[in-house]
């Protein structure tokens, strides 16, 4: 077998990310916390280099006697849902979003309450209310979820909690799973909020605690931005034990907190920096920052700072620099970065995504040197940290493609785009399974933006494309879509429809099969496939006063999609085509939460009504 | 031992990938091995590639095995194989589905775990790991289908 040659360099006792609960902060005031800053990262750093390097464990879960449990190999999804049991969250919110959607699923398995929520926006509102009525709350989404959600969370900002609440903001650098590969760090800066990065599962599930216990005690929302590498990678976790009962939710008026009118947000705004102040100098002193000394090697002289899972592959690539490994990446502990760099001769940002880290040293004085711009795009990995340390700028070697991610064969879209190709029509598409129709054989999808754009871009097209054109575009989107972000493109079609009409068509395969079949408010099933209210496509878009509805259960080739659609497009009237038939995927699956529904409901007819 | 095992198991959506790489992690943590694995999904119901990375010994530290550094590749559709060749180290061993003759699992969708099987003669981790591993991570009715995989594999990989 080779050797990959990684010297045993473990973390030395006492460097761990320390999760115990912040003290009081009275205890703790600001000032005094700066001027414990250099000491701490000056202790930090002896540690780190001194004699105790000698003291090398081999196994680095091992560190803190707190630990309790035996150790599990969990992915980074999978090491969040125990974390937030553990520290008693009350109630977990979120809309699927891949590399996020575990998340809530593992909560919900190992017990916790969790709740799939129309979008984003949605959860975190909910969120932040359990919040203010004093829960501990998680809050999960994808990167552009949050852009979704950026509304109430710049402003949740101001805002005084009575409990914790912690956004899970899962990144995906190098699209494994996205439209795109937003580096959510900026919204940290822009919101004003601390961030939380792990490198690892264990990572994870510790910075999770030690996300509520921030958020708790400087009463301010906290967001863990974890990357797809961490979320879906297995590595060891060693669970700590639950933390003490919370005390019980309550109302507590505190208007000026929590009513955002300027004359109570000028105010906040000022708090909201003096928090942030104040929790800088708590990162100094006592943050979850950790130095990895140098091994044995020929880069004695190279000090890394690195972020998330950047900081591993920097400890693989380079294992005889010094690293320090940033936790909690916003506000920066800006005193303990400076003391490290000082006793570095060259010193390296490694970050995946945008320069953020590196700007903010170039920023506060500090000098480091960055990657050169073709990293920014894409995951970084072992061998391209090796190529970043080398300064080797000459084009990357391009592995052999895969094959391509296809519609499932039986797939109820197929037979939908096979109709939609066949008539030559202008599909503005969006988000899911059935983006796949933009492949071959369909090539029949024209647009596809984000979650929701479908109707408004088929509208936009419609409003200025000469007639002939116009009178073949049809917005299509899928059912956890529509709920998603289709409704206000409803509202906007009722209310400016374009001369020549248009033709939404919704794909109702009765789950979001996209990422992984989840429940969504139209299947009438909870996040734990119970039974619950159900929202009507149909019924809604009469409702809206759509001018035409209409519902086809779609069974292949049959015709009668292709005539009902020739006749809509040649009205000039508003149409909704739900053409409703399960994703084969999940058509077992739905088959027996349904009859589970049945049994249940036969078995006592006032259950569905009692929970 | 300070070096790392690197392993990669490679194929098509819905063939078992990531539950091969599943049981692999398990053997290897159940053996005591400081463990990592890596995959990304997302897309994998869709019939795409898929390929899954496992790293074990005293401490690994990236959970993703580099180009050109594996020591085996396991390969459960032959289309898949040039794909990933890229990733073994110069004379690393290939595990292809070719290995198991067809026809000779009773269960076809076993194959995941009959490459395993001949992947674990290739291993330092006891059999009873790899036997435990499969047993907790595949429904109790699928057990003995897949030990037989498994035992047939095993012999297959000893060439
Ligand atoms: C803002 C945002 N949140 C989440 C996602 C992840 N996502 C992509 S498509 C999709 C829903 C797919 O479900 P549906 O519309 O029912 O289509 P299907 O996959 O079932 O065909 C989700 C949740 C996203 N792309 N953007
Ligand atoms: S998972 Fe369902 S919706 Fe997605 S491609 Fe397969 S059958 Fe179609």
């Amino acid at each position: 077998m080779s050797t990959v040659n990684i010297p045993v360099t473990s973390d030395p006792e006492g460097l761990t990310c320390p999760t115990s609960p912040i003290g009081d902060p009275a205890a703790s005031p600001h000032e005094n916390v700066i001027a414990q800053t250099a000491r701490a990262a000056a202790d930090l750093l002896r540690r780190s280099s001194g004699a105790e390097n000698a003291r090398l464990s081999s196994d680095r879960h091992l560190a803190s006697p707190a630990m309790s449990a035996q150790p599990q190999l969990l992915s980074g999804d999978e090491a969040v849902a125990p974390a937030a049991l553990h520290a008693r969250v009350r109630l977990g919110t979120g809309y699927p979003g891949t590399p996020s959607t575990e998340i809530l699923e593992a909560f919900d398995k190992l017990g916790g309450r969790a709740q799939w929520s129309p979008n984003e926006k949605v959860a975190l509102e909910v969120g932040l209310g359990a919040a203010f009525g004093g829960a501990r709350t998680l809050v999960t989404m994808k990167h552009i979820g949050l852009n979704v959600a950026a509304d109430p969370l710049f402003t949740a900002a101001y805002t005084d909690l009575e409990a914790g609440l912690v956004v899970v903001s899962a990144d995906d650098p190098g699209m494994a799973s996205s439209q795109n590969e937003q580096d959510n760090r900026h919204y940290a800066r822009a919101a004003a909020l601390p961030m939380l990065e792990p490198m690892d599962s264990q990572q994870a599930y510790d910075l999770t605690l030690l996300a509520f216990d921030i958020s708790e005690r400087w009463r301010i929302p906290v967001i863990l931005r974890i990357t797809t590498r961490v979320c879906h990678s297995k590595t060891l976790v060693r669970p700590r034990a639950s933390q003490a009962e919370t005390p019980t939710p309550g109302f507590r008026r505190d208007i000026q907190a929590r009513v955002m009118i300027p004359a109570y947000a000028k105010p906040a705004h000022h708090r909201l920096r003096h928090k942030l102040a104040e929790i800088a100098a708590w990162n100094d002193a006592e943050g979850p920052s950790r130095v990895f000394p140098g091994g044995p090697g020929s880069d004695g002289d190279l000090g890394i700072i690195a972020t998330g899972i950047a900081a591993v592959h920097a400890r693989e690539a380079a294992p005889g620099a010094r690293l320090l490994a940033i936790g909690l990446t916003y506000p920066l502990p800006l005193g303990t970065i400076r003391a490290f760099a000082d006793t570095c001769e060259r010193l390296l940002v490694l970050e995946e995504g945008d320069p953020v880290l590196h700007q903010a040293l170039l920023a506060a004085g500090i000098p480091a040197e960055g990657k050169p711009d073709m990293y920014r795009f894409g995951e970084l990995n072992v061998a391209r940290v090796r190529r970043i340390l080398a300064g080797d700028q000459t084009p990357e070697p391009v592995p052999p493609k895969g094959k391509p991610p296809e519609l499932c064969q039986g797939c109820s879209h197929r037979g939908v785009f096979e109709v939609l190709r066949d008539m030559d029509c202008i599909v503005a598409g969006d988000i899911g399974c059935y983006t796949l129709g933009v492949l071959p054989p369909f090539s029949a999808m024209d647009t596809c933006v984000c979650m929701g754009a479908s109707i408004g871009v088929g509208l936009g097209l419609r409003h200025v494309l000469p007639e002939d054109q116009a009178r073949r575009v049809v917005s299509v989107i899928g059912d956890s879509t529509f709920v998603h972000s289709g409704l206000t493109g409803v509202a906007e079609m009722v209310y400016n429809p374009p001369a020549t009409g248009h033709v939404v068509l919704i794909l109702d395969n009765g789950t979001t099969a996209m990422t992984g079949q989840q429940e969504h408010p139209g299947t009438g099933r909870t996040l734990s496939h119970d039974p619950t209210g159900k929202i009507s496509f149909e019924g809604l878009a009469r409702a809206m006063g759509v001018q035409n509805v209409h519902v086809v259960a779609f069974n292949e080739a049959d015709g009668t999609l292709e005539a009902l659609l020739k006749d809509l497009l040649a009205r000039p009237e508003t149409s909704l085509v739900v053409a409703r038939q399960p994703c084969v995927l999940a058509a077992p699956k739905i088959r027996f939460h349904e009859k589970a529904a049945t049994d249940r409901l036969q078995a006592c007819p006032s259950s569905l009504v009692d929970d | 031992m300070s070096k790392v095992i690197n392993l990669v198991v490679a194929g098509l959506g819905g063939q078992g990938v990531l539950k091969a790489s599943d049981i692999l992690a398990e053997a290897a943590f159940r053996a005591g091995f400081d463990v990592k694995k890596s995959e990304l999904h997302g897309m994998s119901q869709r019939g795409g590639s898929v390929s899954s990375d496992v790293r074990f010994g005293d401490q690994v530290w990236s959970p993703m095995v580099p180009a050109g550094e594996a020591d085996c590749l396991v390969v459960l559709d032959e289309t898949q194989v040039e794909v990933n060749r890229g990733v073994l180290r110069p004379g690393g061993v290939l595990i292809g589905p070719d290995l198991i003759a067809p026809g000779a699992l009773k269960n076809k969708k076993s194959l995941n775990v009959a490459l395993l099987g001949a992947l674990s003669s290739h291993l330092e981790i006891p059999e009873e790991h790899w036997l435990a591993a499969i047993r907790a991570n595949l429904a109790e009715k699928l057990h003995k289908a897949n030990e037989q995989s498994f035992a047939l594999g095993r012999a297959a990989g000893r060439f």
